[in-house]
């Protein structure tokens, strides 16, 4: 295929405009290798055999935060909380979409109601009432991620059980499948495209999220969200160097994910605006 | 099976249910009530009718102030980010090598969060205004481009994805009528192309339009409201009225829920103005 050179001129813009997409990464991944002092006063200049530190920023900066803890934390309740949204919300939305009463219609649009509502409106209530329950510890915090996660994932869910045609429950039926296994051999498996959507979606939510976890459990345990602010201590009394080097190991597993679950997370989001 | 099923309410329907419950039923319920009263913890609520909603606005402008601000920054973000993302898609579903490689970075920085990404613009734009001896917080005018350069960073590769899959879906005999009937460049972006992409540029718009009205992770990291509180959004606004200060929850709830109604208002408009188009095709 001959290409106009038209073409070319457009590839070499894109080029162009995709190394500026990518700089303020690299501005601070090359930063995290200079002296605190040396940082922001002139970010764009390389290392020289003066300003280089080596590792210190990021030896200093992961004692400083504990950043080992807050990604061991950030790991576990991003992880447990969407596994445990995208079994119990598909079970949930199929439950909803195959039960035909005034209470599962209620249900559904107090679900699909949540989701226009902003944190702000439920933040102080919720932090208050996950203290009362108990729920202000990093297992505490899934059983809340479930609630306040349930309104996309189940609207989500319902959207795609809809289209699952009633015919291949009902042959399970016939050969004696009670629910439960009907569900767990038969439709769990036809929604597999819209369960990894859900994962996606929830996984870049909860490993992102600042002031839901700030608020229930911030003062013990800090998500890596949480250490990154907290890096920020009294103004100007900021250690640079550290925050180079946090910025860099929290951009780090958001990188290594996308680069390998790319193609899911682009569906995902496609996905997702389309039902929001 | 539908008789069946009701029997498995409780397995099925129940833990989401009671999760909803506590961490979104109750606590909106609680909110509305709140919002109402004058309290410092939730259980020493009074009653005080409408007054914490008269607070917002007689105290001080800082509510009026923000919701400006907000406006005036979600005007901007949505404009930028929707054109330039509309170009970009244009331009990669095109015949040009490495379309698949520049989506991939062009979407990176959806993926990063929000207080990652602002710390990450306060040292490049400080770093670019230190030559002029000053600061990100020197002036609100930094603090809104600044907030606008960032949003444009992380939004527009998520918008060129949506705004791509609607190009994608135009039929191909379409445009080939277009060429066939003579049709300039520039007529068969306004006249077929744009057209078909309608339902992508709604979704887009909402999505950019609410996405930068509830701005709060990027906001508080990159001015948290400097200087004096003139770059405050919406959401930094009612955070800071709960706990920048005591005696302050009752407002602080009052403004929640503004803000709720206000989120709630365009994604009705989005609702009816989709609901429309679907009556119509």
């Amino acid at each position: 295929m001959s290409r106009r050179w038209t073409d070319w001129v457009y590839f070499f813009f894109l080029l162009l405009l995709s190394l500026l997409f990518l700089a303020p990464v690299f501005i601070v991944l090359m930063n995290s290798f200079k002296g605190r002092f040396y940082i922001s006063d002139a970010p764009f200049r390389l290392p020289t055999p003066e300003t280089f530190v080596g590792m210190d920023n990021y030896t200093g900066g992961i004692a400083k935060t504990g950043f080992w803890n807050a990604f061991g934390y950030s790991l576990f309740i991003t992880v447990c909380s969407v596994l445990i949204i995208v079994l119990l919300t598909a079970m949930t939305a199929w439950f909803l979409s195959r039960v035909h009463a005034w209470y599962t219609s209620v249900l559904y649009y107090a679900f699909a109601f949540s989701m226009i509502v902003p944190f702000q409106m439920v933040m102080f209530p919720l932090s208050k009432i996950a203290n009362l329950l108990r729920l202000d510890n990093p297992v505490g915090i899934l059983f809340i991620y479930l609630g306040f996660g349930a309104g996309l994932s189940v609207f989500l869910f319902c959207g795609f059980v809809r289209s699952v045609p009633l015919s291949v429950e009902e042959a399970a039926v016939i050969d004696n499948c009670g629910p439960i296994q009907t569900f767990f051999l038969i439709v769990f498996p036809i929604l597999r495209p819209t369960a990894v959507t859900v994962a996606i979606l929830n996984t870049m939510w909860i490993w992102n999220d600042y002031l839901l976890p700030y608020l229930v459990i911030g003062s013990q345990y800090r998500t890596i969200p949480i250490a990154v602010q907290y890096l920020r201590g009294g103004y100007g009394a900021q250690d640079m160097g550290a925050m180079m080097a946090m910025l860099v190991l929290a951009i780090l597993p958001v990188v290594i994910f996308y680069l390998g679950c790319q193609r899911y997370i682009i569906r995902g989001v496609v996905a997702g605006a389309v039902k929001e | 099976m539908e008789k069946s099923l009701k029997r498995y309410f409780i397995l099925f329907a129940v833990p989401t249910l009671a999760a909803f419950l506590a961490a979104f039923v109750l606590p909106f319920l609680l909110g509305v009530y709140l919002s109402f009263t004058q309290f410092t913890t939730v259980t020493n609520a009074r009653w005080v009718g409408i007054e914490n909603y008269l607070r917002v606005f007689s105290e001080n402008a800082e509510f009026l102030r923000a919701l400006g601000f907000t406006a005036l920054f979600t005007l901007t973000s949505v404009i930028v980010i929707n054109v330039l993302a509309f170009l970009l898609a244009l331009l990669l579903t095109r015949s040009i090598p490495g379309t698949n490689l520049f989506r991939t970075v062009f979407l990176l920085p959806n993926l990063i969060g929000g207080i990652v990404l602002g710390y990450i613009w306060q040292v490049i734009i400080n770093g670019a205004l230190y030559p002029m001896g000053k600061t990100l917080t020197a002036s609100a005018s930094y603090g809104f481009w600044g907030l606008v350069i960032l949003m444009g960073w992380q939004m527009t590769g998520y918008m060129m994805i949506i705004y791509i899959a609607g190009l994608q879906n135009i039929p191909g005999d379409v445009m080939e009528a277009a060429a066939i009937d003579g049709a300039s460049p520039s007529q068969t972006l306004f006249r077929v192309t744009i057209p078909m992409v309608m339902p992508s540029i709604t979704i887009c718009t909402f999505l950019t339009l609410t996405n930068s009205f509830k701005l709060f992770d990027q906001n508080l990291a990159l001015t948290a409201g400097a200087p004096s509180r003139k770059t405050s959004m919406l959401a930094l606004d009612i955070y800071n009225t709960f706990y920048g200060r005591t005696g302050y929850e009752g407002v602080g709830q009052a403004k929640a829920v503004l803000f709720f109604l206000m989120v709630g208002a365009i994604a009705l408009i989005q609702l009816s103005l989709t609901r429309s188009r679907e009556v119509e095709s």
